[in-house]
């Protein structure tokens, strides 16, 4: 490795760098799939809904794992070891919660008798399917980040203290949380 | 700070570890296998010739379908008993190329020449290549997603040629797949296993096209050499930086289109369908509506188009200023146009949809954002044109596809004026003279500006030269045929002759054509097997081409050109050479060209 000196101010490390301009195309994807909805549900047959009640406790539980990786991140950066391990694998429980909390909602919706996928389906209905299972997919790829991560912890000898990937799935992490609630906020309210 | 710096700055790691991702900002050597070099390389040099031979195998094969469908055109009562033995029955069947295959061939040819031959191909090829080079970096930000990038695009690929061989044959529903033909099996045979096939490859397209432009803007922006600061950049880069740009945030809006396809495909649900019978049967499908999905389609299908122009218009003012002699005319101007045809590629998409009733209040602002296109692309040629005034020409195979490219973008920039009033649409919509515009303006000058990128760097990429009198010929050929193929379907299009109709001679209004159609195809033909010349060229040259003795050979003044002939994984033995000034120092105080990399002296000012 070459020497350098480093008076020059601080850049953002290539590798968070190309997660933010991912994080805006993933946007772009939940964008293309919000708008096809407003634009669908300004025709005729929309069915109006109420949104099932496990949606609620799901984002009390992403939310919460926001928190978790906060104070992660935060031990891992004070070197406090057993700490950032109990904490990143919480983070990864809420995790599953949050995806076995949405599965029950859409149990929930079938139970009421709305009819979510299948021929007499209302596109309503259905676009809560493409939209919440993509999302799903983005936080199952969290789950297996922050497995990968925690593994790390755990099976290494020689540590390290690079806090770079760490930091790295720690923003998509909450990115995945800022999205939900941007969905739920947006399902909720237009309906 | 250089790259290595940036990439373990924040490194305080006792010991350093490697893992893929850590290891690339170092000159160390690796030990390289046949495997780690050839097929699974992380040198952003060799994924480059990936992409471009990949491209290349489908332009061959793209083209092929042109020329059997133009045969269908041509000569719609010839019979060829000889292509049904080689290709079989579902493709010609007594003599005659069927119904079905005609459309087969016209959907796969228009997907694989807008995504895999002039999206991968071309970005894939430059960007890849390019950025590094020109930026002085030692690979791309990430040269492990790089590879992916290229084997998601493999991928793509293996499914689309898969889709050729399946006995109800590939998707037949036109490169748009609008639904219902798209979403309904039991609309035509291609809508089938085709379909699913097409729709996998596509999505495994979109993958790799997200990889690569994540990794092309990141490396534009993190990893530039010192002293390269964005307004030196040479307009390659820029060029290639906003297709990275549109790419990444207008695929997933397709990639949203397809999923939703996917689920009225195989879930039963009513994204897009309504009120259908399909050969007498009802079906239960309800309230949903086809034209949601041909917003979503051209919300990236717009922007798509200058993905495919952006990168040639790159090259091209790169080519053009090198083999004048003279700096590009009006740098900052060229960044400005740029910039602005990305904005408006967002804004215009609903010009393809004049006529799906759309609301004729909003057809106006369209027709507006759409017309307003026009200024930046008349800044860059009148850029183009008065950096050749004047200029000592080389004229070079390089530079002659050069100016190829910008006379056709001029000729097919004028029709996409027409185009682009939805008054005048009503007559040309779904005519030849969309499909000569649009082949011109996209397909064939997008096609020059590659044409004129491999000319002009293949001495770097093989440390070999290619035939100039092959490629002079190849110029020449193509360049007439290219205008005497699309330029009477401008008089079709106006004459009201539809496209996608599989014989023109039973309607009394188009018999007229019948030879105009035999001259067309006829000259089609010749113009594809000139580029078995550019084959041979391409292919013979890299073994047996004449050696590169100068490190450079076009008096350049990029960062390329510095590197050594054959440059290594890393580009550069020792340090990244550091810039001084902007890419277009040519003629300046007496001199040839001053590379970027001299040091501005105490009588110059700075750029």
């Amino acid at each position: 490795m070459t020497t350098v000196s480093s008076n020059e101010p601080k850049r953002l490390h290539p590798h968070k760098f190309t997660l933010w301009v991912a994080m805006g195309s993933i946007c772009m994807m939940f964008a293309g799939l919000t708008s096809a909805y407003i634009v669908k549900r300004n025709q005729a047959n929309w069915l109006e809904f109420a949104l099932p009640k496990s949606f609620y406790y799901s984002t009390a539980a992403i939310m919460l794992s926001s928190a978790t990786m906060y104070i992660a991140l935060k031990a891992f950066k004070a070197r406090e070891r057993s700490r950032y391990k109990n904490f990143i694998a919480l983070t990864a429980v809420l995790g599953v919660l949050f995806g076995v909390l949405q599965t029950l909602g859409f149990n929930e919706l079938t139970s009421q008798g709305i009819k979510l996928l299948g021929f007499g389906s209302n596109a309503a209905a259905s676009f809560l399917v493409p939209i919440i299972g993509l999302h799903m997919l983005h936080v199952a790829g969290g789950i297996i980040a922050l497995l990968v991560t925690l593994f790390r912890a755990f099976g290494r000898k020689i540590k390290s203290y690079n806090t770079t990937p760490i930091e790295i799935v720690a923003t998509y992490w909450h990115f995945v949380d800022l999205l939900w609630i941007y969905l739920f906020i947006f399902l909720a309210w237009i309906k | 700070m250089s790259n290595e710096a940036v990439l373990h700055a924040p490194t305080t790691t006792i010991t350093h570890h490697h893992d893929a991702h850590a290891d690339h900002g170092h000159e160390h050597h690796h030990h390289e296998t046949f495997i780690t070099k050839y097929v699974f390389s992380q040198d952003h040099k060799m994924i480059a010739k990936q992409f471009l031979i990949t491209g290349m195998v489908w332009a061959v094969l793209g083209g092929l379908m042109s020329v059997l469908f133009r045969l269908q055109l041509g000569y719609p009562d010839a019979k060829f008993p000889w292509l049904q033995d080689l290709l079989g029955k579902f493709w010609v069947e007594d003599g005659k190329i069927t119904a079905q295959a005609y459309y087969a061939l016209v959907t796969t040819h228009g997907t694989v020449l807008v995504f895999f031959v002039l999206t991968a191909g071309l970005s894939g090829t430059f960007a890849n290549f390019l950025i590094p080079l020109q930026i002085g970096a030692r690979d791309m930000a990430s040269p492990f997603m790089n590879m992916l990038s290229y084997w998601f695009f493999f991928a793509a690929s293996c499914v689309m040629l898969s889709s050729l061989f399946v006995e109800t044959g590939p998707f037949s529903g036109g490169w748009t797949a609008y639904p219902p033909l798209s979403a309904l099996g039991q609309a035509s045979p291609g809508s089938k296993t085709g379909m699913d096939l097409w729709l996998i490859a596509m999505a495994l397209f979109v993958v790799s096209s997200l990889l690569g432009g994540l990794n092309y803007i990141a490396t534009v922006l993190n990893m530039r050499t010192k002293g390269m600061s964005m307004t030196r950049m040479p307009l390659t880069i820029w060029a290639l930086f906003f297709t990275a740009v549109l790419g990444v945030l207008s695929f997933p809006v397709l990639f949203s289109g397809f999923i939703l396809l996917i689920f009225d495909r195989n879930f039963g649900t009513s994204f897009y369908l309504s009120d259908l019978y399909v050969n007498g049967v009802t079906l239960p499908n309800e309230g949903g509506s086809a034209i949601l999905f041909q917003h979503l389609f051209w919300f990236l299908g717009h922007p798509e188009v200058y993905i495919i122009l952006l990168p040639a218009m790159g090259m091209v003012s790169e080519i053009l200023s090198t083999n004048a002699r003279k700096p590009i005319f009006g740098y900052i101007a060229m960044i400005g146009s740029l910039f602005a045809i990305a904005i408006l590629a967002f804004l215009v998409w609903a010009h393809h949809m004049f006529v799906t009733g759309l609301n004729p209040f909003l057809g106006s602002i369209f027709v507006l954002l759409t017309l307003l296109i026009a200024v930046p692309s008349a800044i860059k040629v009148f850029n183009w044109l008065t950096t050749l005034w004047r200029g000592n020409i080389r004229f070079t195979p390089g530079m002659l596809f050069a100016i190829g490219f910008v006379s056709l973008f001029i000729s097919g920039g004028l029709t996409g004026i027409w185009l682009g009033n939805s008054a005048l649409d009503i007559h040309l919509h779904d005519t030849y003279f969309v499909i000569a515009h649009f082949h011109i303006v996209m397909g064939v000058a997008s096609m020059f500006g590659m044409f004129a990128g491999v000319y002009h760097w293949y001495p770097k990429m093989y440390g070999r030269y290619l035939n100039n009198t092959l490629a002079y010929t190849h110029f020449w050929i193509t360049l007439i045929g290219a205008y005497l193929i699309f330029w009477p379907m401008h008089y079709q299009g106006l004459a009201g002759m539809p496209r996608r109709y599989y014989d023109y001679s039973i309607w009394e209004s188009f018999k007229q054509f019948a030879e105009l159609n035999r001259f067309i195809s006829t000259v089609a033909m010749v113009v594809f097997a000139t580029q078995l010349l550019f084959l041979f060229n391409f292919f013979y040259s890299i073994f047996k081409g004449r050696k590169v003795t100068n490190q450079n050979p076009w008096g350049s003044t990029t960062l390329e050109w510095t590197a050594p002939i054959r440059p290594g994984h890393g580009n550069w033995p020792g340090e990244i050479p550091e810039v001084h000034r902007w890419a277009y120092d040519y003629g300046k105080d007496g001199r040839d060209f001053v590379p970027q990399t001299e040091p501005v002296g105490a009588n110059e000012s700075h750029h």
